[in-house]
Protein backbone atom coordinates (compact mmCIF):
# COMPACT_ATOMS: atom_id res chain seq x y z
CA UNK A 1 0.00 0.00 0.00
CA UNK A 2 3.06 2.44 0.60
CA UNK A 3 4.70 1.49 -2.57
CA UNK A 4 1.34 3.10 -4.42
CA UNK A 5 2.28 6.77 -4.11
CA UNK A 6 5.67 6.51 -5.57
CA UNK A 7 4.93 4.48 -8.17
CA UNK A 8 1.98 6.80 -8.74
CA UNK A 9 4.40 10.19 -8.78
CA UNK A 10 7.35 8.80 -10.75
CA UNK A 11 4.70 7.52 -13.52
CA UNK A 12 3.19 11.08 -13.86
CA UNK A 13 6.68 12.42 -13.87
CA UNK A 14 7.81 9.97 -16.86
CA UNK A 15 4.28 10.84 -18.73
CA UNK A 16 5.46 14.17 -18.28
CA UNK A 17 8.85 13.97 -19.44
CA UNK A 18 7.81 11.50 -23.00
CA UNK A 19 5.48 14.23 -23.15
CA UNK A 20 8.20 16.58 -23.19
CA UNK A 21 10.41 14.40 -25.58
CA UNK A 22 8.10 14.23 -27.92
CA UNK A 23 7.77 17.74 -28.18
CA UNK A 24 11.57 18.70 -28.89
CA UNK A 25 12.33 19.46 -32.53
CA UNK A 26 14.17 16.94 -34.47
CA UNK A 27 17.78 16.48 -34.27
CA UNK A 28 19.42 18.67 -36.43
CA UNK A 29 16.42 21.19 -37.77
CA UNK A 30 17.85 23.97 -38.82
CA UNK A 31 14.49 25.65 -37.50
CA UNK A 32 14.95 24.61 -33.82
CA UNK A 33 14.82 27.61 -31.24
CA UNK A 34 18.58 26.59 -30.34
CA UNK A 35 19.54 27.64 -33.86
CA UNK A 36 18.02 30.82 -33.87
CA UNK A 37 19.99 33.16 -33.05
CA UNK A 38 20.86 32.44 -29.66
CA UNK A 39 24.00 31.50 -30.05
CA UNK A 40 25.29 34.54 -31.74
CA UNK A 41 23.40 36.67 -28.85
CA UNK A 42 25.72 34.98 -26.66
CA UNK A 43 28.83 35.15 -28.42
CA UNK A 44 28.01 38.81 -29.09
CA UNK A 45 26.45 40.13 -25.63
CA UNK A 46 27.61 37.92 -23.11
CA UNK A 47 30.73 40.30 -22.19
CA UNK A 48 28.15 43.18 -21.73
CA UNK A 49 25.58 41.55 -20.73
CA UNK A 50 27.70 39.51 -17.87
CA UNK A 51 31.02 41.30 -17.61
CA UNK A 52 32.71 37.88 -17.56
CA UNK A 53 34.71 36.96 -20.82
CA UNK A 54 34.31 33.20 -20.10
CA UNK A 55 31.08 33.01 -22.58
CA UNK A 56 30.93 29.55 -20.81
CA UNK A 57 30.78 30.97 -17.63
CA UNK A 58 28.38 33.97 -18.72
CA UNK A 59 25.85 31.18 -19.83
CA UNK A 60 26.11 28.18 -17.20
CA UNK A 61 26.24 30.90 -14.36
CA UNK A 62 23.83 33.81 -15.87
CA UNK A 63 21.69 32.82 -19.01
CA UNK A 64 21.08 29.73 -17.06
CA UNK A 65 21.65 30.24 -13.38
CA UNK A 66 19.09 28.48 -12.46
CA UNK A 67 19.42 25.55 -13.83
CA UNK A 68 23.09 25.49 -12.39
CA UNK A 69 21.28 25.46 -8.93
CA UNK A 70 19.34 22.00 -9.86
CA UNK A 71 22.29 20.53 -10.80
CA UNK A 72 24.06 22.14 -7.39
CA UNK A 73 20.83 20.86 -5.61
CA UNK A 74 21.19 17.08 -7.28
CA UNK A 75 24.70 17.07 -5.25
CA UNK A 76 22.81 18.48 -2.23
CA UNK A 77 20.67 15.70 -2.36
CA UNK A 78 22.94 13.19 -3.19
CA UNK A 79 25.11 13.99 0.20
CA UNK A 80 21.75 14.05 1.67
CA UNK A 81 20.27 10.94 0.56
CA UNK A 82 24.08 8.99 1.18
CA UNK A 83 23.65 10.27 5.15
CA UNK A 84 20.54 8.94 5.55
CA UNK A 85 21.08 5.75 4.34
CA UNK A 86 24.04 5.33 6.27
CA UNK A 87 23.58 7.11 9.41
CA UNK A 88 19.73 7.66 9.17
CA UNK A 89 17.86 7.17 12.47
CA UNK A 90 17.93 5.51 16.16
CA UNK A 91 16.91 1.43 14.49
CA UNK A 92 20.01 1.06 11.96
CA UNK A 93 22.00 -2.26 12.72
CA UNK B 1 38.66 1.83 15.08
CA UNK B 2 39.90 -1.33 14.85
CA UNK B 3 42.69 0.12 11.76
CA UNK B 4 45.94 -0.30 12.54
CA UNK B 5 47.92 3.15 11.93
CA UNK B 6 49.80 2.77 8.88
CA UNK B 7 53.36 5.03 8.10
CA UNK B 8 54.43 5.29 4.87
CA UNK B 9 56.83 8.22 5.12
CA UNK B 10 57.58 7.96 0.94
CA UNK B 11 53.78 9.02 0.82
CA UNK B 12 53.40 11.43 3.58
CA UNK B 13 56.99 13.62 2.19
CA UNK B 14 55.13 13.62 -1.87
CA UNK B 15 51.68 14.56 -0.13
CA UNK B 16 53.33 17.13 1.80
CA UNK B 17 55.09 18.50 -1.16
CA UNK B 18 52.40 18.46 -4.16
CA UNK B 19 49.41 19.14 -1.57
CA UNK B 20 50.21 23.11 -1.55
CA UNK B 21 50.12 23.14 -5.39
CA UNK B 22 47.01 20.84 -6.26
CA UNK B 23 44.93 23.32 -3.51
CA UNK B 24 46.62 26.38 -5.39
CA UNK B 25 45.99 25.36 -8.85
CA UNK B 26 42.28 24.49 -7.69
CA UNK B 27 41.46 27.54 -6.11
CA UNK B 28 43.25 29.31 -9.34
CA UNK B 29 40.55 27.44 -11.78
CA UNK B 30 37.42 28.46 -9.03
CA UNK B 31 38.72 32.41 -8.90
CA UNK B 32 39.12 32.92 -12.61
CA UNK B 33 36.51 31.01 -13.28
CA UNK B 34 34.95 34.09 -15.30
CA UNK B 35 38.24 34.43 -16.87
CA UNK B 36 39.58 31.22 -18.37
CA UNK B 37 38.22 27.67 -19.10
CA UNK B 38 36.75 26.10 -15.28
CA UNK B 39 35.09 26.99 -12.97
CA UNK B 40 33.06 26.05 -9.24
CA UNK B 41 32.62 22.27 -10.58
CA UNK B 42 36.12 21.96 -12.23
CA UNK B 43 37.78 23.97 -9.11
CA UNK B 44 35.99 22.28 -6.11
CA UNK B 45 36.67 19.09 -7.71
CA UNK B 46 40.25 19.51 -7.60
CA UNK B 47 39.77 20.60 -3.88
CA UNK B 48 37.91 18.02 -3.50
CA UNK B 49 40.16 15.30 -4.63
CA UNK B 50 43.02 16.90 -3.12
CA UNK B 51 41.32 16.56 0.12
CA UNK B 52 40.64 13.21 -0.29
CA UNK B 53 44.00 12.67 -1.01
CA UNK B 54 45.08 14.25 2.37
CA UNK B 55 42.68 12.06 4.25
CA UNK B 56 44.01 8.79 2.22
CA UNK B 57 47.63 9.60 3.28
CA UNK B 58 47.40 11.10 6.91
CA UNK B 59 44.02 9.47 8.15
CA UNK B 60 44.99 6.67 9.63
CA UNK B 61 48.50 8.41 11.24
CA UNK B 62 47.98 9.86 14.36
CA UNK B 63 47.71 13.39 12.54
CA UNK B 64 44.54 14.42 13.13
CA UNK B 65 42.84 14.97 10.35
CA UNK B 66 42.04 18.40 9.42
CA UNK B 67 38.86 18.31 7.83
CA UNK B 68 36.45 16.24 10.03
CA UNK B 69 33.23 15.06 8.34
CA UNK B 70 31.19 17.58 10.36
CA UNK B 71 33.11 20.06 8.68
CA UNK B 72 32.70 18.94 4.96
CA UNK B 73 29.23 18.99 5.44
CA UNK B 74 29.15 22.14 6.66
CA UNK B 75 30.67 23.79 3.57
CA UNK B 76 28.51 21.32 1.48
CA UNK B 77 25.56 23.31 3.14
CA UNK B 78 26.79 26.68 2.94
CA UNK B 79 28.05 26.41 -0.58
CA UNK B 80 24.16 26.04 -1.25
CA UNK B 81 23.09 28.39 0.81
CA UNK B 82 24.82 31.20 -0.76
CA UNK B 83 23.78 29.95 -4.17
CA UNK B 84 20.04 30.88 -3.18
CA UNK B 85 20.70 34.05 -1.12
CA UNK B 86 22.31 35.78 -4.31
CA UNK B 87 19.32 34.39 -5.90
CA UNK B 88 17.08 36.17 -3.41
CA UNK B 89 19.42 39.23 -3.60
CA UNK B 90 18.22 40.13 -7.58
CA UNK B 91 14.30 40.17 -5.74
CA UNK B 92 15.24 42.30 -3.08
CA UNK B 93 16.22 44.58 -6.03
CA UNK B 94 13.07 44.09 -7.96
CA UNK B 95 14.38 41.98 -10.63
CA UNK B 96 14.24 38.08 -11.19
CA UNK B 97 15.58 35.43 -8.96
CA UNK B 98 19.38 35.15 -10.06
CA UNK B 99 19.53 38.53 -11.51
CA UNK B 100 23.05 39.58 -12.36
CA UNK B 101 23.40 42.91 -14.44
CA UNK B 102 21.76 46.37 -12.90
CA UNK B 103 22.21 44.25 -8.97
CA UNK B 104 25.61 43.35 -8.71
CA UNK B 105 28.69 45.30 -10.29
CA UNK B 106 29.99 44.25 -13.30
CA UNK B 107 33.08 45.43 -13.48
CA UNK B 108 35.66 45.26 -16.99
CA UNK B 109 34.62 43.00 -18.90
CA UNK B 110 38.60 40.82 -18.62
CA UNK B 111 39.66 42.13 -14.73
CA UNK B 112 39.53 39.60 -11.71
CA UNK B 113 36.99 41.80 -10.06
CA UNK B 114 34.40 41.53 -13.16
CA UNK B 115 31.26 39.23 -13.41
CA UNK B 116 29.32 40.25 -10.83
CA UNK B 117 27.45 37.47 -9.34
CA UNK B 118 29.31 34.91 -11.50
CA UNK B 119 32.51 35.12 -9.15
CA UNK B 120 30.08 34.65 -5.87
CA UNK B 121 28.61 31.57 -7.53
CA UNK B 122 31.67 30.01 -8.53
CA UNK B 123 33.48 30.09 -4.66
CA UNK B 124 30.53 28.76 -3.40
CA UNK B 125 29.68 26.15 -6.22
CA UNK B 126 33.51 25.39 -5.34
CA UNK B 127 32.58 25.48 -1.34
CA UNK B 128 29.51 22.89 -2.38
CA UNK B 129 31.26 20.40 -4.79
CA UNK B 130 34.76 20.02 -2.44
CA UNK B 131 32.62 19.61 0.46
CA UNK B 132 29.99 16.67 -1.57
CA UNK B 133 32.89 14.90 -2.96
CA UNK B 134 34.97 14.93 0.18
CA UNK B 135 31.79 14.27 2.36
CA UNK B 136 30.78 11.68 0.48
CA UNK B 137 34.58 9.98 0.29
CA UNK B 138 33.87 9.78 4.46
CA UNK B 139 30.54 9.16 4.33
CA UNK B 140 31.32 5.68 2.24
CA UNK B 141 34.69 5.08 4.11
CA UNK B 142 33.14 4.75 7.36
CA UNK B 143 29.99 2.93 6.43
CA UNK B 144 27.94 4.12 9.43
CA UNK B 145 29.91 4.29 11.69
CA UNK B 146 27.92 4.92 15.11
CA UNK B 147 30.06 8.39 15.83
CA UNK B 148 28.84 10.99 13.24
CA UNK B 149 31.49 11.01 11.26
CA UNK B 150 34.47 10.82 13.36
CA UNK B 151 35.57 6.30 13.10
Amino acid sequence: MKKVLPVLVLAAIGILLILTVAEMPAFGDSNAPAHRGVMEKYLRDSAIDTGAINTIAAIILDYRAYDTLGEATVLFVAVLAVTATLYGGEHHA
Amino acid sequence: MGVSIMHDLILEIVNRLLLPFIQLFGMYILIHGHLSPGGGFSGGAVIGASLILYSLTFRFAKVKHRMDHDTSVFFEAAGALIYVAVGFVGLLFGFNFLTNRGVFPLGVPGQLWSGGMILVITLALGAKVSGTILSLFQELLEGGSDEHGTP
